[in-house]
């Protein structure tokens, strides 16, 4: 195998990371020249769908760099941030990508040579797991394209915007909700969008059964076929013809 | 009863369709209606239903008007996601304290766009989809609901608050707490329908397992165009069309091991339905139905099944299988059941399980916080002569509460409820409803048009899509418009006033609202019209957000024209919008019943009840009708005996004159006002009455089969029953044949009571004669209901019942001075002698030959097999489509004794809705004629539905404005333009085509 260069991307906040590489620089720390970083006023502005996004536009690895907890100039946006890439990795494990090749980290802006460390062992890791792009490309990318979209649904976007709130501070009623019962929630949520944004993604190129779907899918055709009822009845799928005694649905390209 | 004044308010509990007929009778007929109801909104099972037997009418299209009316009559409090804590004080009087448990939306403020449910982050199951197809937690049960307020679901809600920021209403109240309330009625009505029974207990039929296996009411949702698969037919397991499906019936029904002893009344029917539902969806589909015997005993129901036969081809199994398995590839299903003594097994793609019905989930605790007693199923206890009357005064039931029933029978019984509960109060009859108040109208019609136009931004559903304010700025520009704004909810309270205050501010003398639909709202506009002190009918609606910003959510500015568009027909329209004026007329509050049976006598006595003079003609000697030959019940009562008392109340009472040996010589008339001429023991009589009840029985079919009249031991179940009471005969061995002229060419329907007659009297012999033989030889065994109990208890004592097919009928034979009887038994082939003493034949119940004259006189129709025929099969079970006219009892089709009662009570309850008015009102958008055109064809006369349309002595049409109902088939069928249709003139839907693509010439 040739010397693999892998393309890394790091989000980090104006306040604490960015700096933190500034004095990386000033202190002529070296480290692998893969990273470019883009500067965000806080690591609470990283949305799920950036990172998704970047994946499956063939990078290999994303960094995220934020205020170590307390330190937030935006009091707790780091802490967004936190529960937000959990998420994230959990929707890029769908995907079958290694979810190590996101990494969250908190830099703070005396943190020099940790943030050159981070850089180097992060370059290391995914110079290990090697290019994103290795096999089966195209169904990757397609994969992270439907992570992506999980991402952007707006029950989905909801949810992590508001699971401080409801797990730290409490909820319309004044009540609380556990961890566990809240990630349980949130797993399944994030389970049913990935399989409708499967089926629309499977569906898109040809009409096709309810049998073949699953079988594309590997999963149960009595589960498959309740989502794409539900996908059906909120028109985003569309009954396409019946073949022998299946009907054949297929995702509605403008919605209408 | 009590020395404490009397409440002129009801208690109706339960929304289905039992609770809203109960309701809407009593509204109507001047008393205030508190309808409860535990679910958030009214509708019942009925709304999940698609179609409904036997006329496959769509469920949803015939409630929903119901709904509506039921929703907003002034004279009726909705509780809604309530329920019943408890009860004090006595009948007459009764003090209830009421749970209302929290909606968290506020009813006033909520306008049903389900804004809030679309963005609502989790799914819940959905009840009425019956876990089909996903809800939010934030919802409604269906579209349609009533009240259309959404219900935030608690224990699926996680609080994240979104709905409440969505809302632009402001309706979200996540603080809500639980509240009580007292409300005082004079009396109560239990409408609490029923509860389906989970087929999880039968085991053996791997429902919960087997995902091909479902139960009935999930079908039926699979059937609805609004259910999960849009009403394609697809089996769970991988949403294919199935090629074959089996119905398996009695699940939960007439089964002793999961304590399910009685009949369910309805499954026979409803899944003869399913099945020509599912077959009329699916190409090539293959139906069929294992049951033990059909039941399809009710008005037109016999012919279903026969169609169902032969031109479905839907096929049909005696047998009750035993269990089902599944072949774990195809998922498909492995039925094992035994046909004529032999083990069989079929293979279907999908098994429907036809569950019955059970007593109310809250059936137990309801009893016991009211003091009602429960029968042994957990049903309302209620005895045969009063089966409205709970075993507390003062409270009635109704329904499948009191017996597993179909719609028409829960109809006829929530209308007879009513007139019940209304009669013990009926000294308050309208003290405590809203009296309309009369505003002084505004002259406008010397004025020019100055139109009023408000548009609804509807939150966001109008306004998200559709550029309002640039829809505003059009509307400005119209012709006569002299004054346009827009609302953000055009439908909320300080809009109305507002409306009211630019009328007067900007001299407006037509107003247009440009919304949602005028199906739902134009009643609350037109109110607000008449309060600004317009004619209602100078409102116009156009409905911008269900056909336009709804369905063009990605369309903008086409959305933006359309609605531009919409705005200027209604201003076409609202141009030459005229004041209308309804006629009115006076009632002569009296009945006239025909037939001094047991249903005439009934809803003779119950006018006299509410107040109100009944005419009572009959055309024998002598009161009773075919109660008279009746001498057992089955039950504790003496048949006589009750007829005796009745007679007696029915005599006594002030307000009933009675006519014996009586003939109608004409009727004439029409709502309200009608005359008749009765001669009456050779005397002529002329009366005035308001509305006219048929009462007129049915009589006894007179067989020519199996030798009848030719040996004195062949003898019919009536004869029997006098003979035994007579002590006259001590009969050892008896044959009874059944079905004798019903089911067959002569009488092609089922007669309804000859099964569970034979089986009383059977057992009447039995009792006389403990050793006695019975046989009865049978087609069906049709005990629906708790009479199969009766069943039960005759196979107990040993009554043997032999079954027959319609091609081998008995055969009855005198040889030698001995009766002998020959039947070929079809489980064993084989022909089986018998030398009875008596062979008893129950015999048809047919319609009286006097029924087609007294149609004609009526002007109402009959039904193919001679009976009359009812306004709608369904929902208008003892109404005829002449207003006025009512029909109770077996003059409808053969009926038992309970049931007889509760539809002639059910004809007191519909006709005081007329006979409690001050004056009859017509409807304002109704036919008008030019005499000086009418060329007097007639064809008007022949297209009226509602035989409106008279011709007066010109021979010119006249429309009697009291029974048109405004549909303008006539308009649409004169050959000369004779007629006009009121806010439907020719004029001004042309002016609307013609405004639709192009700018309003002016």
């Amino acid at each position: 195998m040739p010397d693999f260069e892998p393309r890394i991307l790091a989000f980090a906040c104006n306040w604490c990371s960015y700096a933190g590489a500034d004095l990386a620089g000033i202190s002529r720390m070296q480290y692998p020249p893969n990273l470019r970083i883009i500067r965000v006023m806080c690591s609470g502005r990283v949305d799920p769908v950036f990172i998704l996004d970047a994946l499956s536009k063939g990078v290999d690895g994303v960094l995220v760099l934020g205020c170590h907890p307390g330190d937030c100039h935006y009091i707790s946006g780091n802490l967004m941030t936190e529960r937000k890439m959990r998420w994230t990795k959990e929707l890029i494990e769908k995907t079958g990508v290694d979810p190590r090749r996101l990494r969250l980290e908190w830099i703070s802006a005396s943190e020099g040579e940790r943030f050159a460390n981070t850089a180097k062992e992060f370059t290391d890791l995914i110079k290990k797991l090697g290019s994103i792009q290795k096999e089966e490309k195209e169904k990757i990318f397609s994969e992270l394209k439907a992570a992506e979209k999980v991402a952007d649904e707006s029950r989905v976007r909801i949810l992590m915007g508001k699971e401080r709130e409801l797990v730290e501070e409490g909820n319309v009623y004044g009540d609380k909700s556990t961890q566990e019962d809240f990630d349980r929630l949130m797993k399944d949520i994030l389970d049913d969008e990935h399989v409708r944004e499967k089926i629309l993604q499977i569906a898109k190129e040809k009409p096709l059964s309810v049998k073949e779907i699953s079988k594309r899918m590997n999963m149960p055709s009595q589960e498959i076929g309740k989502h794409v009822m539900w996908l059906r009845h909120k028109g985003k799928i569309a009954l396409h013809g019946i073949k022998k005694r299946s009907p054949l649905y297929k995702t509605v390209e403008v919605p209408y | 009863m009590s020395e404490e004044k009397k409440v002129g308010a009801v208690l109706v509990v339960g929304g289905g369709i039992a609770g809203m007929q109960s309701s809407l009778d009593l509204a109507e007929s001047g008393f205030k209606v508190y309808l409860l109801e535990r679910s958030p909104c009214i509708g019942g099972v009925m709304a999940q239903l698609d179609k409904t037997f036997p006329t496959n009418d769509c469920a949803m299209c015939i409630m929903a008007p119901k709904l509506v009316a039921t929703g907003r009559h002034p004279n009726i409090e909705l509780i809604t996601n309530t329920e019943i804590e408890n009860l004090e004080g006595e009948p007459g009087n009764f003090k209830v304290t009421l749970a209302k448990h929290p909606r968290r939306v506020s009813a006033e403020k909520c306008t049903g766009c389900g804004v809030c449910a679309q963005e609502c982050p989790v799914e819940a199951v959905n009840e009425f989809n019956e876990d089909l197809l996903p809800r939010s937690a934030v919802h409604i049960n269906y579209p349609q609901a009533v009240p259309l307020t959404f219900i935030i679901d608690k224990t699926a809600c996680i609080g994240c608050g979104i709905c409440e920021k969505m809302c632009k209403a402001n309706a979200i109240e996540y603080d809500q707490a639980e509240e009580e309330q007292d409300i005082y009625v004079g009396s109560i009505i239990l409408a609490l329908g029923f509860d389906e029974f989970n087929p999880e207990i039968k085991k053996e039929y791997g429902y919960g397992i087997y995902p091909n296996v479902v139960s009935s009411i999930e079908f039926e949702r699979l059937l609805s165009a609004t259910g999960p698969t849009g009403g394609m037919v697809l089996r769970p397991s991988d949403y294919d069309i199935p090629k074959k499906v089996a119905f398996i019936q009695c699940v939960g029904s007439r089964d002793q091991q999961c304590d399910k002893s009685y009949c369910s009344a309805v499954c026979c029917m409803y899944s003869i339905k399913e099945a020509i539902i599912a077959k009329e969806h699916t190409e090539g589909l293959d139906c069929h139905i294992f049951y033990m015997d059909i039941r399809t005993y009710g008005k037109e129901f016999e012919d279903y099944y026969n169609r169902a036969q032969d031109e479905y081809k839907i096929g049909f199994t005696r047998s009750r299988p035993a269990s089902i398995r599944e072949d774990p590839k195809t998922r498909n299903l492995i039925i094992s059941y035994i046909e004529n003594s032999e083990p069989k097994e079929e293979e279907f793609d999908m098994v429907i399980l036809s569950v019955g019905i059970d007593a109310p989930k809250d059936a137990v605790r309801l009893s016991e916080k009211l003091g009602i007693e429960l029968n042994e199923h957990n049903f309302a206890a209620t005895k045969k002569f009063f089966p409205l009357s709970t075993s507390k005064e003062g409270i009635f039931v109704c329904g499948a509460f009191s017996s597993p029933k179909d719609i028409p029978d829960t109809v006829a019984q929530a209308s007879a409820a009513a007139s019940k509960a209304s009669a013990m109060v009926s000294t308050e009859r309208g003290t405590m409803i809203t009296k309309r108040e009369i505003i002084p109208e505004k002259d406008v019609r010397l004025e020019g048009p100055r139109i009023g136009v408000f548009i609804c931004h509807c939150g966001i559903n109008i306004g998200g899509v559709v550029r309002v304010p640039e829809v505003v700025e059009y509307a400005r520009t119209l012709p006569n418009v002299a004054y346009a704004e827009h609302n953000l909810y055009t439908c909320s309270q300080d809009t109305q006033e507002k409306i009211k205050e630019k009328v007067k501010e900007q001299n407006l003398n037509r107003v247009i609202v440009a919304s949602c639909t005028p199906r739902t709202h134009e009643p609350l506009f037109q109110a607000t019209v008449s309060e600004a002190g317009l004619n209602p009918y100078l409102f116009e609606m156009a409905n911008i957000r269900d056909q336009c910003s709804w369905v063009h959510m990605h369309e903008p500015d086409s959305a933006t024209e359309k609605a531009k568009d919409l705005v200027r027909m209604a201003v076409a329209k609202a141009r030459l919008l005229e004041p209308l004026k309804m006629a009115t007329l006076g009632i002569n509050r009296s009945a006239l019943v025909i037939g001094g049976g047991i249903s005439g006598m009934t809803a003779a006595l119950g006018f006299a009840k509410q107040g109100y003079k009944a005419y009572l003609v009959e055309k024998t000697l002598e009161l009773g009708g075919n109660l008279r030959h009746l001498r057992y019940s089955g039950t504790q009562e003496d048949p006589q005996k009750e007829l005796a008392s009745l007679i007696k109340l029915v005599e006594e009472n002030e307000n009933i004159e009675i006519f014996k040996s009586a003939e109608i010589l004409s009727i004439e008339g029409y709502v309200g006002n009608f005359k008749s001429r009765i001669l009456s023991e050779n005397m002529e009589h002329e009366i005035e009455h308001g509305v006219v009840v048929v009462a007129t029985g049915a009589l006894e079919y007179e067989p020519t089969e199996y030798m009848y009249g030719k040996d004195g031991r062949i003898i019919t179940q009536l004869e029997l029953e006098q003979l035994l009471a007579e002590d006259k005969i001590n009969p050892k061995n008896v044959i009874m044949i059944q079905c004798v002229g019903s089911r067959g060419e002569k009488v092609p329907y089922c007669s309804r009571i000859c099964c569970t007659t034979a089986i009383k009297n059977a057992l009447q012999i039995k009792e006389h004669e403990p050793d006695a033989k019975v046989y009865v030889l049978y087609r069906d065994i049709r005990t629906y209901g708790f009479r199969e109990d009766f069943y039960d208890k005759a196979l107990e004592e040993g009554i043997t019942f032999l079954r027959f097919d319609v091609d081998s009928k008995p055969k009855v034979e005198v040889a030698s001075g001995r009766l002998k009887v020959t039947v070929k038994e079809p489980l064993i082939d084989e022909n089986i002698d018998f030398n009875p003493d008596f062979v008893v034949l129950s015999v048809a119940q047919v319609p009286d030959p006097n029924n087609e004259d007294l149609s004609k006189s009526l002007k109402v129709p009959l039904s193919k097999d001679g009976f009359f025929l009812e306004a709608h099969m369904k929902l208008r079970p003892v109404d005829f489509a002449t207003e006025g006219v009512f029909l109770c009892g077996s003059a409808h089709s053969p009926k038992f004794i309970d049931e007889s009662i509760s539809q002639a009570e059910a004809v007191v309850s519909r006709a005081c809705t007329i006979l409690s008015k001050d004056y009859l009102e017509a409807e304002g958008v109704i036919s008008i004629v030019n005499s000086d055109i009418c060329s007097g064809c007639e064809t008007c006369i022949l297209v009226c539905p509602f035989d409106a349309i008279d011709k007066d002595d010109k021979g010119k049409a006249k429309v009697n404005e009291l029974l048109c109902k405004g549909c303008g088939a006539c308009v649409a069928a004169c050959r000369a333009g004779a007629i006009q249709q009121r806010c439907f003139t020719d004029e001004q839907i042309l002016s609307v085509i013609r405004s639709a693509f192009q700018e309003v010439s002016t």
